[in-house]
């Protein structure tokens, strides 16, 4: 374990960071699914986090904007700096931590509502100062996905494509002009040519936001991330910039994983 | 060796013979029981309907009860249920969904709750006349709320509240979890995701709950004569304060009189509270088949 914290901060000390996890650990009733992970996400990259089915990756980033508070029996050890404030320090509202943190799902969630109204909820219900069809319009846009659907915002989401919809629920995260993307496996329900409508999006969203990205897709991870974090069974066993952890990993068992060796 | 769809050995074809039997006998005796149940319903309904019909003119409606067949009417009584049923409404709706949505959004996984959960169980399975007797005990005498309205109505909204509890949190657990998260992690209060998602989402179910419990409400008698509705009331109750008679109280009433004609004037009172119930139920099928398609 010492060995990747080092690793991590020699990497990231130099640079910006809009996200600090110290010695994070999550447990569900007594069963921890994140042991002790230290590393830091920078501002304006993408970072994603890889590792096979259940190494704790979805959990540690629900941490992040703080959905984890829901599920009863989770217990969340450690610290998580967001712009250097702890986000559960007593002071601080959940709900206000997820106005920074915008979250896209796995499975696209729109509301069964209209196109327009997905996008306008948000900044809605938090009391949106400007134009809201013109904050609309341009989320949409931010998402690309504004050409195919600026002639029929008034018509129900759910008549929208698998993909389509993953990038509403995107535009729906923008609209809230968050700090941070939250990405959870956003492309796994989705077919090659919508995943890779959205990884070109990330790219786009890249000088504008910081997004973390969850995903056990390996490919995906070495294309669209600068930074990678491999985690299995609830540990970090590597943090690195991307290219370097796909091509010259430091440990043995990052190595396994990428290679296709294992998992 | 190649499949064959035909059964080779007699033996196979025999037993394939009995099992479609059997399901075409399944099919014939659940089609039976079916329509035997329609037919005895259309029975009654045709038996009501021969006995009651030439009563029922505007003057029925106009009248008060009487002692002579030919000048009694239902104005006391159906004014009694129109007003029985609208404080049920009001007082029924709003604690059965909030009660529901406490315990399905708010209310966690703590003994409180469970404990509620249990209880609100078995009160749907209380005779009604018990609801009469407490309704009696609390209200009437308790509350000195006397022999009116709002005694009823509390009454009978004690009655109904189980069932529109029990709807409205199957109606709520159908939302899916994912709509509550997206709410969420768009910076949502708790209360805003219930009320702008999970509630629109659950309407239509709770919309049925409702109106399976208010029907109930409009066809019960027995804690309303236990606590004293009266049987002839000759004036319109005018406030939740007033004494009054319900249809199924007018009904009962004339039912019990040796006299034919009551007989048929029940049949034609009847007649109105199955009119009441069912313009009630077109209402709310028509409401939520709106809902539904503003869903889609």
């Amino acid at each position: 374990m010492s060995s990747q914290s080092i690793n991590a901060e020699t990497v990231t000390t130099e640079l910006d960071n809009i996200l600090e996890m110290e010695n994070v650990s999550v447990a569900y009733a007594g069963n921890y699914a994140v042991k002790n992970v230290s590393f830091n996400v920078a501002r304006n990259a993408i970072t994603s986090i890889i590792g096979p089915s259940g190494c704790g990756k979805s959990t540690l980033l629900r941490c992040l904007n703080r959905m984890n508070d829901f599920i009863l029996d989770v217990s969340i050890e450690g610290k998580i700096r967001f712009e250097g404030q702890d986000i559960y320090a007593r002071e601080v509202d959940a709900v206000e931590v997820r106005h920074h943190m915008g979250m896209v799902f796995q499975k696209p969630n729109p509301f069964p509502k209209s196109i327009f109204k997905n996008v306008a909820w948000g900044p809605t219900v938090n009391r949106y100062q400007g134009s809201i069809t013109e904050l609309v319009e341009r989320s949409l846009k931010q998402a690309s996905l504004w050409d195919e659907v600026k002639d029929r915002l008034n018509d129900s989401a759910l008549g929208l494509s698998g993909g389509q919809q993953q990038r509403l629920c995107i535009a729906r995260a923008l609209a809230m002009e968050p700090n941070v993307l939250l990405m959870d496996e956003p492309c796994s329900a989705l077919d090659p040519i919508s995943t890779a409508h959205i990884e070109d999006l990330m790219f786009d969203l890249k000088s504008r936001y910081t997004i973390v990205i969850v995903t056990h897709n390996m490919q995906q991870a070495s294309r669209v991330s600068d930074y990678t974090a491999f985690m299995e069974m609830g540990n970090l066993i590597e943090f690195d910039e991307s290219e370097r952890l796909f091509t010259r990993p430091s440990n043995q068992r990052t190595e396994d994983y990428v290679s296709g060796r294992f998992g | 060796m190649t499949a064959s769809l035909t059964r080779s050995t007699t033996k196979q074809a025999h037993h394939m013979r009995s099992r479609h039997a059997k399901a075409r006998i399944f099919a014939k005796f659940c089609g039976l029981v079916t329509w035997l149940g329609t037919a005895l319903l259309l029975v009654l309904l045709w038996q009501i309907f021969s006995d009651g019909l030439r009563w029922l003119d505007i003057d029925f409606l106009r009248s008060f009860p009487s002692r002579f067949p030919e000048r009694a009417g239902i104005l006391s009584a159906l004014a009694g249920t129109l007003w029985l049923i609208s404080l049920v409404a009001i007082i029924a709706i709003p604690v059965g969904v909030a009660t529901a949505i406490y315990i399905e959004e708010f209310g966690g996984k703590g003994k409180l709750v469970k404990i509620i959960d249990i209880n609100i169980s078995n009160l749907a399975g209380v005779p009604s006349i018990v609801y009469g007797i407490i309704g009696l005990t609390l209200f009437v005498r308790g509350l000195q709320l006397e022999r009116s309205l709002i005694s009823g109505a509390l009454t009978m909204s004690l009655l109904i509240l189980p069932v529109i509890i029990i709807a409205s949190r199957e109606a709520i657990r159908t939302v899916p979890d994912s709509i509550r998260h997206a709410a969420i992690a768009l910076g949502a209060t708790q209360w805003q995701t219930v009320w702008s998602h999970v509630l629109p989402a659950s309407f239509p179910g709770i919309l049925t709950g409702v109106i399976l419990g208010l029907s109930r409400a409009i066809g019960e008698t027995a804690p309303l004569i236990m606590i004293g509705a009266l049987t002839y009331v000759a004036f319109v109750p005018e406030g939740p304060m007033d004494s009054f008679t319900a249809l199924p109280i007018q009904i009962f009433n004339w039912v019990s009189r040796p006299q034919e004609e009551f007989h048929e004037l029940a049949a034609a009172a009847i007649i109105v509270l199955l009119v009441v119930l069912l313009s009630m139920n077109s209402l709310a099928i028509f409401i939520r088949h709106k809902m539904e398609k503003k869903l889609q």
